[in-house]
């Protein structure tokens, strides 16, 4: 064997442009010292990013990094969908970001620059052929993004938010690496192909404890990322905290990481009649208790963070199909995998038209409010209130909404060509439930505006949000070090009060308007052709 | 593509389009306007649907199936989703009363937007998005094609409901969409318990069991059942549907209680018992019993029901208990009393809510306590409602009496303690159906005049009349010549039922 390993740098060139988009954004951001020239140069680092995942996964699959047969980079149809649905919402994000840019909230080399971070951690995990290089890639997307949340200047809301997320999520990526470690000891591999063949090879390892222990962590890690119940507390709270476009981000492109590092471990290398019972139980646990509790949220963010949660179970549902024996052929297992890809595609295009147009609506910079901030928005600006309106009838999966409602019909075919009829009916019923609340939303957009509400009653409630995320933190995180959050505690409402109290009229940049419209017509556009998605999903 | 394919896109075509230019037209009336003309343009596609080559000439055996018209497309192959439409004898009634109803509904609106705030522009361009719903549920012989046009009516509906409707209008479309949501959901997993287990959703390949096992048909048919039972109402799934109505606006109630229940009693018919037929034998008594059941409490509660949109409501529930019990004898005769029935409730009934709804707007009361003597100073109204209440309580000659009658010759006919049983309970409910709508005219038409009937002007509007002439001739019609609608419905019927009953 060869010492020298030959590099496949065309399979790399992804992930090169990704990173050379971080390392070209600080030295514009030092160099030019321009807000626009640093965030155009991330831009246009996230456009050739999708360019290049596009152009090297057409033609077909490379790998790099290699032991024998074992590759550590794998860049294959998914990972070039992947690759380029992180860069798309890296560039979304980055769009949706104007106002608060603009707005002085954040400072704007180290925003483009963390999120191109974060984008470079995104294209590696999706071609991440080990568990080494998926957890490292898995960090490197998260870790910008716990800088990111407590960004906002002059916010503890946002400070908190940031801690809870840091704490939550390094016990996380402890768990996944302990597992990954306890695998290594049961299978002497850690490529996922080599796992996933010597479980295949020898049988018995299953009934070694150590494996059940290692597998349960592996997945129990992986499930704090994609917020699965009952690994879920930290969500709301990081996300509400978070500024609108970083909450975005979360439950776009953080989600869509966590799905293809569950999905890479489960369909490569971990047993699926070990996996299948525990992502049943967990889809439909985080389904249910995502959806009982967005029906009580008043706060938007929260709200949609609720929902997400809940969508995250609709995610993992057809990989609960692998729990029966129906489910393990291989046809059902290659439909249950793409149908979870399919489905958190779909998501992700109508979740980024939701934020888009909540960022839309909402003064520049502002946070998400409450639901009642938004009450008779769709009658001031109708465009964005029909967007936001459709995103949300998306969410809930009903027409014209097609794009949710074909996300909804992939996930059910799939269970039930997997034999779990009676996960689809779960699946079903929390449909309903969550009709509930996104219809609450949507109907509070187009009520007639309150008559009797005062200008200034108006501020109060975000000024006494602000501070309600207090309360939830030591629930979503025991060990949190509330002192350091308190030190701000003091001179956070000042800053804050002059810019609430003033009811800003609503301008938000062309870009969010764009990325609204884009986002919007995309949805349209797999709504009324979802075979383009199935066959994305399906490579 | 042949004529008949060119009919079959513009039936749907037309009414989504004109939507799309009804919400672009800046001027409301104009808009209006427009919308009418597009349902209008609807109604003759629908109804020059008869054209055409009835005969089936292919080789081989005649499937169970065997639509006058069809046009297949590929859409979502990975989801085995076809653009699949197609019209027969069992579908073209309903298809030709949903264009007309839509139509009246909008011309009515050109004259009268209710009141509740929103433009009469949105609520034209809503009920023609609804109008594209329904015609598509029932054109579509694939069955994921049926399960999303069955979707597609939902939020417009919501929306027509909180959008225009009555003072307690948001709990009431809340209602209405969370529970024919859990009604669709449950086609939805229906859909694909029959997909995967058969491999295909074409509904010609699929009617008369297509070699399903005995345990799929049973899950089918019961969650297909439980869909469609939803959407009907079946008591006691009903609940939604005295709420739905009573608060939506006019418009909204005659297109919900004149077509829109039609699709949960169609669905039963081709999609339920054409599937699973075996699970529909195993379903039948249990269905009976339940049907008979909405039968008796809807007329015990109309008979003490005292708000007239609310009255009117439950009675559909009766009504369509007749309905389904004839779907559940699984005969000849009660299927095509259901049929008929199905279409004789959307005319009479869409007349009588076009009624309340007037005489609401007259006196801003529909409470029957307060209303009394309308004869005395409403003379054309009261004929009116008189003439729609005796259509619904079954008269012989008008279109109500077949329906009823027959559902109840079915059930004797089928024999048996349990069917005999269930046949002389329908009859005393549809004499209870007698007595409340007797009832009904007795409080609302006759006696002293009320403060607020007193008050009302004599005349009425000539879009009125419009939009009510169609229906009382269509009530007169289907009444003295029931083969309008069984002339066309009578080979479909048979095919269908050599199908499911080997």
């Amino acid at each position: 064997m060869s010492l020298v390993q030959s590099v496949d740098n065309v399979a790399l060139l992804p992930a090169y442009l990704a990173a050379g988009t971080a390392v070209l954004v600080l030295l514009a951001d030092l160099l030019v010292a321009r807000a626009a020239a640093t965030v155009a140069v991330a831009a246009a680092g996230s456009v050739a990013t999708a360019l290049g995942s596009a152009v090297v996964g057409a033609g077909g699959e490379r790998a790099t990094f290699c032991v024998g047969p074992d590759c550590s980079y794998v860049f294959g149809g998914r990972a070039a969908l992947v690759g380029a649905l992180f860069a798309l919402l890296t560039l979304g994000v980055l769009a949706l970001s104007g106002p608060s840019l603009r707005a002085g909230r954040s400072p704007v080399g180290e925003y483009c620059f963390l999120l191109a971070c974060a984008m470079t951690g995104g294209v590696v995990l999706g071609a991440a052929g080990d568990l080494i290089t998926l957890i490292v890639a898995l960090e490197t997307l998260t870790l910008p993004l716990y800088v990111l949340v407590g960004l906002r200047r002059g916010s503890v809301a946002s400070a908190e938010a940031a801690v809870t997320f840091f704490v939550v999520s390094v016990v996380a990526t402890t768990l996944t690496l302990l597992g990954a470690a306890l695998l290594y000891a049961v299978t002497g591999g850690l490529h996922l192909d080599r796992v996933g063949a010597l479980f295949a090879e020898r049988p018995e390892l299953l009934d070694v404890p150590l494996t059940t222990a290692a597998v349960a962590l592996v997945l129990l890690g992986l499930a704090f990322k994609v917020a699965a119940v009952p690994f879920h507390a930290w969500a709301p709270a990081t996300y509400d905290g978070a500024p609108l476009p970083v909450a975005a981000y979360l439950s776009t492109a953080s989600k869509l990481g966590g799905v293809v590092a569950l999905l890479a471990v489960v369909q490569h290398a971990l047993p699926a009649r070990v996996t299948g019972p525990v992502l049943a139980g967990l889809a439909v646990l985080t389904m249910t208790v995502g959806n009982l509790v967005a029906l009580r949220q008043h706060r938007t963010v929260r709200l949609l963070a609720w929902s997400s949660v809940a969508q995250a179970g609709y995610v993992l549902a057809p990989l609960g199909a692998l729990a029966l024996a129906a489910g393990r052929s291989d046809d059902a297992r290659a439909a249950a995998y793409a149908a979870a890809v399919a489905y958190v595609v779909f998501f992700v295009i109508v979740e980024l038209a939701a934020f888009a147009a909540l960022v839309a609506l909402r003064p520049a910079g502002a946070d998400g409010g409450t639901v009642d901030d938004l009450r008779g928005a769709a009658r001031r600006r109708p465009w964005v209130g029909a967007a936001f309106a459709l995103a949300l009838i998306g969410l809930a999966g009903l027409p014209p909404g097609l794009a949710g409602l074909f996300a909804k019909v992939t996930v059910v075919r799939a269970l039930l060509d997997g034999g779990a009829g009676w996960l689809a009916l779960v699946v079903a019923v929390n449909a309903v439930i969550g009709l509930a609340y996104y219809l609450r939303l949507a109907t509070r957009l187009y009520a007639a505006p309150a008559p009797a509400l005062p200008a200034d009653a108006a501020p109060t409630p975000p000024l006494s949000a602000d501070a309600a995320p207090a309360p939830t933190l030591p629930t979503g995180a025991a060990p949190a070090p509330t002192p350091t959050p308190a030190l701000p505690a003091d001179a956070a409402p000042a800053p804050a009060r002059p810019t609430e109290a003033v009811p800003a009229p609503v301008h938000p940049g062309v870009a969010v308007v764009a990325t609204l419209a884009v986002a919007t017509l995309v949805a349209v556009v797999v709504g009324f052709a979802p075979q383009l998605v199935l066959d994305l999903a399906a490579r | 593509m042949t004529l008949g394919q060119v009919l079959l896109v513009a039936a749907l075509a037309v009414p989504a389009v004109g939507a799309a230019v009804v919400a672009a037209v800046p001027r409301d009336r104009a808009a209006r306007l427009v919308g009418t003309a597009a349902a209008g343009l609807t109604l003759l596609a629908t109804a020059a649907l008869a054209t055409g080559d009835r005969g089936w000439t292919a080789y081989g055996p005649a499937p169970a199936l065997r639509p006058w018209h069809r046009l297949d497309v590929s859409w979502v192959p990975g989801l085995d989703l076809r653009f699949h439409l197609g019209v027969d004898g069992i579908s073209y009634p309903l298809v030709v009363l949903t264009a007309l109803l839509t139509l009246l509904c909008c011309a009515y609106t050109v004259w009268k937007v209710p009141d509740g705030g929103g433009s009469g522009r949105a609520l034209v361009a809503l009920l023609l998005v609804v109008e594209v719903g329904i015609l598509g549920t029932f054109l579509a012989l694939d069955l994921v094609l049926f399960f999303l046009f069955f979707e597609v009516v939902l939020l417009p509906m919501y929306a027509v409901i909180a959008g225009w409707g009555g003072p307690d209008r948001r709990r009431a479309a809340r209602k209405f969409a969370l529970y024919t949501l859990l009604g669709s959901v449950l086609l939805l997993v229906g859909v694909y318990v029959v997909v995967a287990a058969a491999g295909t959703a074409d509904l010609v390949a699929l009617t008369g069991g297509a070699g399903l096992s005995r345990g799929t048909q049973l899950a089918a048919f019961a969650l297909l059942g439980l869909a469609f039972a939803v959407k009907s109402p079946l008591w006691p799934l009903h609940s939604w549907l005295p709420d739905a109505h009573t608060q939506a606006p006019t418009v909204g109630s005659v297109v919900l209680a004149g077509v829109l229940l039609k699709m949960g009693t169609y669905g039963l018919i081709r999609v339920a018992v054409g599937v699973a037929p075996e699970g529909a034998r195993w379903a039948a008594p249990a269905l009976g019993v339940l049907a008979v059941a909405a039968i008796l409490v809807g007329s015990l509660v109309c008979l003490a029901q005292g708000e007239l949109k609310r009255l009117i409501a439950y009675s559909s529930v009766g009504h369509m208990g007749f309905v389904l019990l004839g779907v559940a004898t699984l005969t000849a005769t009660g299927i095509q009393a259901a049929l008929i029935g199905n279409i004789a409730h959307g005319v009479i009934t869409g007349l009588l809510f076009f009624l309340a709804g007037a005489i609401k707007d007259r006196a801003h009361t529909g409470e029957l306590a307060e209303l009394s003597g309308l004869r005395e100073t409403a003379p054309r109204l009261a004929g009116l409602l008189g003439f729609a209440a005796v259509a619904s309580l079954g008269l012989p000659g008008l279109a109500g009496f077949w329906g009823e009658a027959f559902a109840v010759v079915a059930a004797v006919e089928r024999g048996g303690p349990l069917w005999t049983t269930l046949g002389v309970l329908a009859a005393v409910g549809g004499a209870l159906t007698a007595a409340y709508l007797l009832r009904l005219l007795r409080r609302v038409t006759h006696g002293p005049p009320s403060p607020v009937v007193g008050r009302l002007a004599p005349g009425l509007a000539a879009a009125e009349l419009t939009a009510w002439a169609p229906l009382v001739l269509l009530a007169l019609a289907v009444g003295l010549a029931p083969t309008l609608v069984l002339g066309v419905a009578a080979d479909p019927v048979a095919a269908l039922l050599e199908a499911v009953l080997p």
